[in-house]
């Protein structure tokens, strides 16, 4: 069972990692509770390392890192409230995937590890293939044995990195389902991912690093929001779209209007004041708006603006 | 010692292809000492120069070498030690239990092999086959400390540890007067000594001094191995 007692938010304090004159990680605060965070960025963005200094395999070369009030880094301890799930596939090939689980489940001293490595392979739907040698798996298999191993003393805190590589679609589906749940359960999860249809299907909280730095935080349309130089596209199609557009053109809050196929395109540089500006603009041409969609809502142009930083 | 540790590790070194790179030296000794018995006219001669040259000086440290980088060596390489370090243990219990582990298989697979080869050559004559076989012991615990410590302190363990045990402990060892005393071999060669009363048999360092130097060797790579393990760093894949 779940230790109720134990804390589940993990700080970051200022915390930096740097190798040699590279800096990997720069100084990043952030708060990790309960729930579903992704910690989202590019490759070499530094999300494995920031992950590692959370699972307490770095040590950050400035500031602090610590589970509630306990110290990560060169503390075993930790490990009895906190499950990790590395990126690297490598894992004991010549035990079966039971093995594999129940030592786990021997090595955290658990009072029944047989029940514990029973209840974990079978919430990753693994109970039937437990038998077979780990050398034969699929990645995907090795991926959810690997969150069985590191469920199985049933943490408050779950790390996973890069948890959905190599999965095929049905398991990827599978493993975010379980995420979600362990999320709504009241667990700490984290989980880094480069991919931001993944990171957008299952956690409520996002964390964006960007080459090191801590880029943004919030749920993506927060994260948007909070970006208030940052242009919005919109596609706008209305019953006139030529005399719409000289209406917002004469405002200083829309960067540009083209029309295209489907409508209007307009480029809105001061969110609040374009949304506020849009009806009243339209109702003063005479002009009835039949649709407003914004065009980049999705996360990947959040990204892809974040990554440019900020020049877009 | 963590028992599931010790069986996991035991499973890794003997239940796969790694298990026939340790047979090989062994193996390779007995047949040896069978075409040595058949031909030798001086078998205590010949055991304590088979015995020197290649079990103590060969066959020990490359044993030493395989031992050491096996049992967490390659775990390290290929990140599978996440497993066992992230669990409520001490670190310095998992250096410590695979210690046991290299430690035992050194016996298995080397000083009992010597024991067995000097045995047939010569059986209880002189305390040859007891004296190699318990300086291999030592000298066996030592390098395997030794060659933990490595594993745990570089990527390339394997790399270190062939110069040291070829060019150390092979060549510089026993050719360089001063390296000598710093040589497990010339610790183990001197312990053999010390146990048996062949005249065949001069070791070049004094018992008085391999014994402290062995135990001191062991303790300090144990106790270093522990503190680096405890410090260990595992970088991701960026």
């Amino acid at each position: 069972m779940t230790d109720h007692s134990a804390p589940t938010t993990i700080h970051l304090d200022e915390v930096s990692r740097w190798y040699g004159n590279v800096v990997a990680v720069n100084n990043v605060t952030m708060r990790i509770g309960p729930g579903v965070t992704g910690l989202l960025g590019p490759n070499g963005a530094g999300k494995s390392t920031l992950l590692h200094m959370m699972a307490g395999f770095l040590a950050p070369s400035s500031g602090s890192v610590t589970l509630g009030r306990d110290r990560i880094w060169q503390n075993s301890k930790v490990y009895k409230s906190v499950g990790i799930v590395p990126e690297r596939e490598a894992l004991y090939g010549f035990l079966t995937g039971w093995q594999f689980v129940l030592s786990s489940a021997k090595l955290h001293k658990l009072a029944n590890p047989v029940e514990a490595a029973t209840k974990a392979l079978n919430l990753v739907e693994m109970l039937d293939a437990g038998n077979r040698r780990i050398d034969t798996y699929s990645k995907g298999m090795r991926q959810r044995v690997k969150v069985a191993a590191a469920l199985v003393h049933d943490p408050p805190v779950l790390l996973l990195d890069e948890p959905f590589n190599g999965m095929d679609p049905r398991q990827r589906l599978h493993l975010m389902e379980l995420i979600t749940r362990m999320g709504a359960d009241g667990r700490t999860i984290l989980f880094s991912s480069h991919i931001l249809e993944e990171v957008e299907r299952v956690a409520q909280q996002i964390e964006v690093l960007v080459s090191g730095r801590h880029a943004a935080s919030g749920d993506h349309r927060e994260i948007r929001r909070r970006m208030t130089n940052r242009p919005h596209l919109f596609t706008i199609r209305s019953s006139d779209d030529r005399k719409l557009a000289s209406a917002l053109i004469a405002d200083g809050s829309t960067g540009g209007v083209r029309l295209g196929e489907d409508g209007l395109e307009v480029r809105a540089i001061d969110f609040r004041a374009f949304t506020r500006l849009l009806p009243q603009a339209a109702r003063k041409a005479d002009v009835r708006l039949l649709q407003v969609s914004p065009s980049d809502e999705d996360l990947e142009s959040v990204f892809s603006y974040l990554i440019s930083g900020g020049r877009q | 010692m963590n028992t599931t540790i010790a069986q996991i590790t035991y499973r890794g070194m003997l239940g796969s292809r790694r298990v026939f790179l340790l047979l090989g030296l062994p193996v390779l000794l007995l047949a040896l000492t069978g075409v040595l018995y058949a031909l030798a006219s001086s078998p205590e001669r010949v055991t304590i120069l088979l015995m020197e040259r290649f079990g103590v000086a060969m066959m020990l440290p490359l044993l030493g070498l395989i031992v050491g980088t096996g049992v967490i060596g390659r775990e390290i390489e290929d990140g599978v030690i996440m497993h066992l370090l992230a669990k409520p243990i001490r670190r310095e219990v998992v250096s410590v239990t695979k210690l046991i582990v290299a430690a035992s298989l050194m016996a298995l697979f080397g000083a009992l092999p010597i024991f067995i080869s000097a045995f047939a050559m010569m059986g209880w004559e002189a305390d040859v086959a007891l004296g190699f076989a318990v300086g291999a012991l030592a000298g066996g615990v030592a390098y395997a400390a030794v060659f933990l410590l490595i594993s745990i302190v570089t990527r390339f363990a394997v790399t270190v540890g062939i110069i040291y045990a070829l060019i150390w402990e092979g060549v510089v060892g026993t050719v360089a007067p001063g390296a000598r005393d710093l040589s497990i071999q010339q610790w183990t060669l001197s312990i053999a000594d010390a146990v048996s009363s062949s005249a065949f048999l001069k070791s070049q360092v004094a018992p008085g001094f391999a014994i402290p130097a062995l135990i001191v060797t062991t303790l300090l790579a144990t106790i270093l191995a522990g503190r680096r393990l405890r410090s260990l760093t595992l970088s991701g894949s960026e």
